[in-house]
């Protein structure tokens, strides 16, 4: 039965702010280990979307489920359950400034999940282990290069078991030869099974790794479908844009 | 009171170096009261402006309005006032109430109405030097904390101030500063304090230069303690990159460099 059920589903998302419609009627739904791609021009929703899947911004209409299980309908202390099962990547990392590598990693379980520090820390090792970064565990975020900080907070995001993770421009702020250390860690991350919501320029990259791509625009879901609707002649509005940006970055 | 008497004995003339410094000595002790004054209101201005800080950012509408009316009042009035309202007004108030519940009577010193005006006035000042500092952290950093499942308290509580805190330092070493020069209006209540002993001493010996000059040299000398001791903990709980002044590469990269060198040695 769980087998038929999408393991993230977002229904008919609507956000509205200061009257003007920021989502309108998005719906979506990734099965496990999907990797779906967002992508679309900027202000046309991408980040508010991923926003209100785990509801760090209220839908006014509309609701995700996780797991077949309502957000809507949870209480507050739920919904911060919820969150936790929901790992995220921001474009600008969003490291916590006071807290070295590893003890970024490990805030959360301690004091979200409530582990003990020892074992917390033990976690964050491996965690930044798997991302490469074990040798780099003591220094603070002012001291990494953006590719590094980005790959500290995905083991920031892994450390606590999410069930789907959601990345918004994960390389956007990245300097070109940064970018692919955090695509490598995405990419290992979706061959090993991880579920993921990403929007993303990184075109090339999304084309490779992902079974469908969703071109937003103006708060709306325009086109969906397989990479190949991105290529020359798709016809559609997501290739126009794709050559668009290949003009621009020659790519 | 051994003191007090001894310098009552010599006032009509203050000659000798040996009298003068018996004075001395009961005016310096008077620092111990002032210490207390400020460590009590810079206390409560702290435990109260903190909290004070968080709900203006954080909290609900009327929340906020309640805080900005908290700051608004108590930024409004001088101390002096604050001072007499608190001793002759709150005070004589809760002592007759007191009186007449329990059938016995209640003293509410002049030293707690003292803490109590510095105290209250001081969280307001407080609250407004960790409120900036708050806004001065990038909004992100909340927002991962919430996506991480902390709830907007633990996000608070956890995140942002311990940040907040350590930017505040240089600022509330600024309010300690203020806090314990404003703690000399205290004298008016008849609190034991440095200003206390010295204008009662300069009046009774006439020796007015030397006495004003004392306290002055004990005003100064706790105001550098203080603020001494808080550029120490700033130093102590730096962290690279977080606070107000902005890091030299070379400082970065020796940082570093001891940081890992830390991590190799178990």
């Amino acid at each position: 039965m769980s087998e038929t059920r999408p393991l993230l589903e977002v229904s008919h998302v609507s956000r509205v702010i200061d009257g003007k419609t920021i989502l309108d009627d998005v719906s979506l739904s990734l099965e496990r280990g999907d990797l779906k791609v967002v992508i679309g021009p900027s202000g046309g929703g991408k980040s508010t979307l991923l926003q209100c899947v785990n509801f760090l911004q209220v839908p006014d209409s509309g609701d995700v489920f996780l797991d077949g299980q309502s957000a809507r309908e949870m209480s507050r202390r739920n919904i911060c359950e919820f969150r936790q099962k929901i790992g995220m990547i921001f474009q600008d990392f969003n490291l916590f400034d006071h807290l070295c590598a590893r003890d970024n990693v490990a805030i959360a379980l301690q004091k979200v999940k409530g582990q003990k520090k020892a074992l917390a820390r033990q976690r964050a090792m491996a965690e930044l282990e798997r991302v490469g970064l074990a040798d780099k565990a003591a220094l603070y975020p002012s001291q990494l290069s953006g590719g590094q900080k980005q790959r500290v907070s995905l083991a920031r995001a892994l450390a606590m078991d999410p069930m789907a993770m959601l990345l918004d421009e994960p390389t956007s702020a990245l300097d070109p030869e940064l970018i692919g250390e955090v695509l490598n860690v995405i990419a290992q991350l979706s061959l090993s099974g991880m579920t993921m919501l990403m929007a993303t320029h990184q075109i090339g990259f999304a084309r490779h790794l992902t079974k469908e791509i969703i071109f937003m625009e103006a708060g709306r879901v325009v086109e969906a479908g397989p990479p190949k609707i991105l290529e020359p002649g798709g016809g559609g509005r997501a290739a126009e844009f794709c050559a668009k940006l290949a003009q621009v970055t020659g790519r | 009171m051994e003191a007090l008497s001894a310098a009552l004995i010599s006032a009509d003339a203050l000659t000798s170096l040996a009298e003068f410094s018996q004075s001395a000595l009961f005016v310096a002790r008077g620092s111990g009261y002032t210490a207390a004054l400020i460590a009590g209101a810079m206390t409560l201005g702290l435990v109260m402006g903190l909290p004070l800080s968080a709900v203006e950012v954080y909290g609900p509408g009327w929340i906020r309005k309640l805080a900005w009316l908290y700051v608004w009042f108590f930024r409004g009035i001088p101390i002096l006032v604050l001072m007499f309202l608190i001793y002759f007004g709150v005070f004589d108030f809760i002592e007759d109430l007191y009186q007449k519940v329990f059938e016995d009577r209640l003293i509410l010193s002049p030293f707690m109405a003292s803490v109590l005006a510095l105290g209250l006035a001081s969280a307001a000042y407080q609250s407004q030097i960790f409120k900036g500092a708050i806004l001065s952290l990038p909004p992100g950093q909340f927002m991962a904390a919430r996506a991480l499942g902390f709830t907007r308290l633990g996000a608070a509580r956890h995140v942002i101030l311990p940040q907040a805190i350590r930017i505040s330092i240089p600022a509330w070493s600024n309010e300690y500063s203020i806090l314990l020069k404003d703690s000399a209006v205290a004298y008016v209540l008849g609190t034991m304090e440095i200003m206390a002993r010295t204008r009662f001493m300069a009046s009774t010996t006439f020796a007015h230069i030397r006495f004003y000059f004392l306290a002055g040299l004990l005003y100064f000398a706790l105001t550098w303690i203080g603020v001494k001791a808080l550029a120490a903990l700033d130093a102590k709980t730096r962290v690279p990159g977080l606070g107000h002044e902005a890091y030299r590469a070379e400082d970065l990269a020796l940082e570093e460099a001891a940081l890992l060198e830390k991590a190799k040695s178990p």
